[in-house]
């Protein structure tokens, strides 16, 4: 039970890299941007990969109606988050430290990595759907209204993972450092339940 | 060059069209041309190897180019207007041509010079210099802007400029056309020990602040060109002269009498202590000294009187004259700083002093003459050798680093390679046509990059496609990175290139400035956010603080400006990214645009002579709105009572 309870602990505290690394990261490639644009988002809100970066993605979007990148204060995910991730760390920590001096089940990590799952597609889910606001409800106004083959409006909508063609950009959207930290973490608390499971049923044995 | 008459000319394409005969190596075809091609073709995308820093000479700029592909990359203004980018028109750098003498539009740019640690390139200036009115500029190599230009008083034709010590201690200025000093009406006639060649020091601040130190009041010869010594001669300077014959009057001719002018060797660092220690003389002269601020993106001028004058002869063993054969003009020395190279202009041979037998003939008081009080040392006991007969007219000298020197050779139109341990010539190739200066990148240092050599041309003829009487000068580039110099290609360069300065590529081009941080912006008529942007009067002085991002100005339509209103339009671009500069104009300017670079505020005035509604735009064709950047000024009536009003989407 030791050693599971240690995995839990180093599991749940890897989390806490997203209070330092990105969550994800989105870049957008063009000919007349050679070194690329783009926006890392963390927890807590978005910053550009290189110092003007928002402002300029900005500018861009401003010609196909999109509205300005969200500051922090601007949307409720980016003060939420940080207390649902820190709080699932601390929890998943006080957990494995319950496993390492009480020896609790071992069934207790596999929920929080439940409940985990749950809050990361809701997460997901609350992403996706901000992407598909921002990227297709455009100012009426706006300089340029693009249409599909079938003269649809055209979403701007960047993926919510992988690369896709926008108008003259390529966009790739894909985790970044803070997320795989998380993934790994998650799947090390998973091992902890295997082999906390495992400990549990040959010492019943 | 402009001292040798029309006759030399014609002595020049004689011995051309001989050499042509004998050495036709303009034809060469099948796979040595492919591989010529290959060693110059720089792939789309592709960056040169070497920034090349070329002076514009009647240009008053300087030209940037890119080598081996020869390339034009910039233009940099310094000396004279440039409406391209509003330098010398907008209201915050007309400053940077004030002079003692007023606003000079113009000026006559010559001798590039890289700022050096160690006596190596370091790649964070470049200084140049000015004929006419003689003064020095700094260019930044950071943001490749003129940032401060120093006026030298009592100096006429300052050709023998803008040269750097090996730590970027001093600059050096001298007096090309000796005058009387200080300037006063008397006969022309009477010249001759009235008229004197004032050199002048002057010093660079760790954070490239110029200084004029002193300047050192040399008998009235013309002191041409000047290099400063480096390693085991670092301390000297070296300065060439010719019309000791205090000739005021057809000078070609009487100022070609005498067999020998003179070298001048100048201890600086001697006449730097004795300054320091209160020596030399306090003499009146004026002299503007501007200097550009890139935060608050504007320029000052600050009128300043008297130097420190000093008299040569009152600094024990720290000036003396080198005698040398014809007219000398180039004066080089090379990276060791044992040889100093004099090159007398109509003299067939170079001659090459020797660094340590200059200072043994010194400690022995070895002089065999003295001019107006200066001792002058014995020709034949500081000659470390002479290239005899390598050519016609020897100019300058660039070295490679490997011991060997390059000279060209302005009447036999070629540049000649030799070696500086034998003496001999060891190579010779044609230049197309009468090569003044040449340069080799480093070439002016410790550590040359002997790679390539750049000859600068003084007539081009038939060598492009014909575009009327005036034509672009003409630079030709050689591989000098085997035995035998290799002539690569041709390429036209802007003005009339005196000289250049090369560096490797890597040493500037990751500190080059892509924009100017708007949050750093000091200007104080920037506006830096639309919310900022406003129109104030004050009496018939109107300023528009006015924005522009793609694709639209801040605000775009004002009402209430009236004839004869004095307006200044302050135009601060908020953009952030790399290459998004917007310009600015508007009808019956009587100035030129202005293009601000982002994060930028610049200004131009604009004086309404007729009612009307007149538009302004942007000059920059800066993105796929451009064409729609505009906006409107209405213009009342003197007596009108149209309220001051801007907007924008109202």
């Amino acid at each position: 039970m030791k050693s599971a309870s240690i995995i839990m602990i180093v599991g749940s505290a890897l989390l806490l890299g997203l209070f330092i690394f990105p969550l994800w990261s989105i870049s957008l490639e063009a000919p007349q941007y050679p070194s690329g644009i783009g926006m890392n988002i963390h927890l807590d809100g978005l910053q550009g990969k290189e110092k003007h970066d928002l402002q300029n993605i900005d500018g861009l979007n401003h010609y196909i109606g999109m509205r300005k990148l969200p500051k922090p204060e601007e949307m409720w995910e980016f003060s939420v988050f940080p207390k649902v991730v820190g709080g699932m760390a601390l929890l998943g920590i006080f957990i494995g430290l319950l496993g390492l001096f009480k020896g609790i089940s071992p069934n207790w990590f596999l929920t929080w990595l439940i409940i985990m799952c749950v809050l990361g597609i809701l997460g997901m889910y609350d992403f996706n759907a901000w992407m598909v606001d921002y990227g297709t409800n455009l100012d009426p106004k706006a300089i340029m209204k693009m249409t599909d083959a079938d003269g649809n409006p055209l979403s701007y909508k960047p993926p919510l993972f992988g690369t896709k063609h926008i108008l003259n950009f390529v966009a790739h959207s894909y985790p970044h450092t803070g997320a795989y930290m998380m993934g790994f973490g998650m799947f090390l608390t998973f091992i902890a339940y295997i082999v906390g499971n495992k400990k549990r049923k040959t010492n019943q044995a | 060059m402009n001292k040798i008459g029309k006759y030399v000319l014609g002595i020049a394409a004689l011995i051309f069209m001989t050499n042509c005969g004998n050495n036709n190596s303009n034809s060469n075809s099948g796979a040595m041309s492919s591989s010529k091609a290959e060693k110059v073709y720089v792939a789309p995308g592709e960056h040169d190897e070497y920034y090349a820093f070329f002076s514009g000479g009647y240009s008053g700029n300087i030209t940037v180019a890119g080598l081996p592909s020869g390339r034009m990359l910039k233009e940099i203004p310094v000396f004279s207007q440039f409406p391209t980018s509003g330098y010398g028109y907008s209201e915050e750098t007309k400053a940077m041509l004030n002079t003692s003498f007023g606003f000079v539009p113009w000026g006559d740019a010559h001798h590039p010079d890289i700022s050096q640690t160690n006596g190596e390139l370091d790649g964070r200036w470049i200084f140049i210099n000015e004929n006419n009115t003689p003064r020095i500029a700094r260019v930044s190599l950071a943001t490749f802007e003129t940032e401060e230009i120093i006026e030298l008083p009592n100096s006429a034709g300052n050709h023998a400029s803008s040269f750097v010590t090996e730590n970027t201690e001093y600059i050096v200025a001298g007096t090309r056309f000796a005058v009387p000093n200080p300037q006063r009406d008397m006969p022309i006639s009477d010249m001759k020990g009235e008229f004197k060649g004032p050199l002048s020091f002057v010093s660079i601040a760790e954070n490239g602040r110029m200084n004029l130190e002193f300047q050192l009041n040399m008998p009235g010869f013309n002191y041409d060109l000047a290099h400063p010594g480096r390693n085991k001669s670092h301390g000297w300077f070296f300065f060439t002269s010719y019309n000791t014959e205090e000739a005021n009057t057809l000078m070609e001719v009487n100022a070609s009498q005498n067999d020998k002018d003179y070298v001048a060797a100048v201890n600086w660092k001697k006449i730097v202590d004795y300054v320091k220690n209160g020596g030399g003389k306090k003499a009146p002269g004026t002299y503007a000294h501007n200097v550009y601020d890139d935060k608050t993106h504007m320029a000052t001028s600050t009128m300043k009187e008297g130097v420190t004058m000093v008299d040569p002869r009152e600094v024990e063993g720290a000036v003396f004259y080198i005698p040398i054969p014809k007219s000398p003009h180039g004066c080089d020395v090379d990276p060791s700083g044992q040889f100093i190279i004099g090159s007398g202009k109509l003299s067939t041979d170079l001659s090459v002093y020797d660094f340590d037998k200059m200072i043994t003939a010194i400690e022995n008081k070895d002089f065999v003459d003295d001019s107006y009080g200066i001792p002058v040392l014995s020709y034949e006991n500081t000659l470390a050798g002479v290239v005899t007969q390598p050519g016609l007219g020897p100019l300058h000298t660039e070295f490679d680093g490997q011991g060997n020197a390059y000279t060209t050779f302005f009447i036999s139109s070629e540049v000649v390679k030799w070696s500086l341990e034998t003496f001999e010539v060891l190579d010779r190739q044609p230049t197309f046509y009468s090569v003044g200066h040449l340069m080799i990148p480093g070439g002016n240092s410790r550590k040359p990059f002997g790679k390539y050599l750049v000859a600068m041309n003084k007539i081009t003829k038939d060598r492009y496609l014909p575009t009327g009487p005036e034509l672009e000068h003409s630079a030709q580039l050689y591989d000098i990175s085997g035995d035998k110099m290799e002539l690569l290609s041709d390429f036209p360069t802007h003005g009339e290139p005196h000289y250049a300065a090369g560096i490797r590529a890597d040493v500037i081009k990751d500190k080059s400035k892509k924009y100017y941080e708007l949050s750093e912006n000091e200007h104080p008529y920037a506006a830096k956010s639309e919310a900022e942007a406003k129109v104030t009067r004050n009496g018939n002085e109107v300023h528009i603080n006015m924005t522009t991002i793609r694709s639209h100005f801040a605000p775009d339509n004002i009402e209430g400006i009236k004839v004869g209103d004095k307006v200044y339009f302050h135009i601060t671009n908020l953009e952030q990214d790399f290459d998004v500069p917007h310009g600015f104009s508007i009808i019956g300017a009587n100035t030129s645009e202005i293009l601000v670079m982002p994060g930028q505020t610049k200004s131009i005035v604009w004086e309404p002579k007729r009612e009307g509604v007149w538009p302004f735009y942007c000059t920059d064709f800066c993105s796929a709105l451009h064409q729609e950047m505009q906006g409107y000024v209405r213009v009342s009536g003197k007596n009108s009572n149209v309220p001051l009003k801007y907007t924008l989407d109202e």
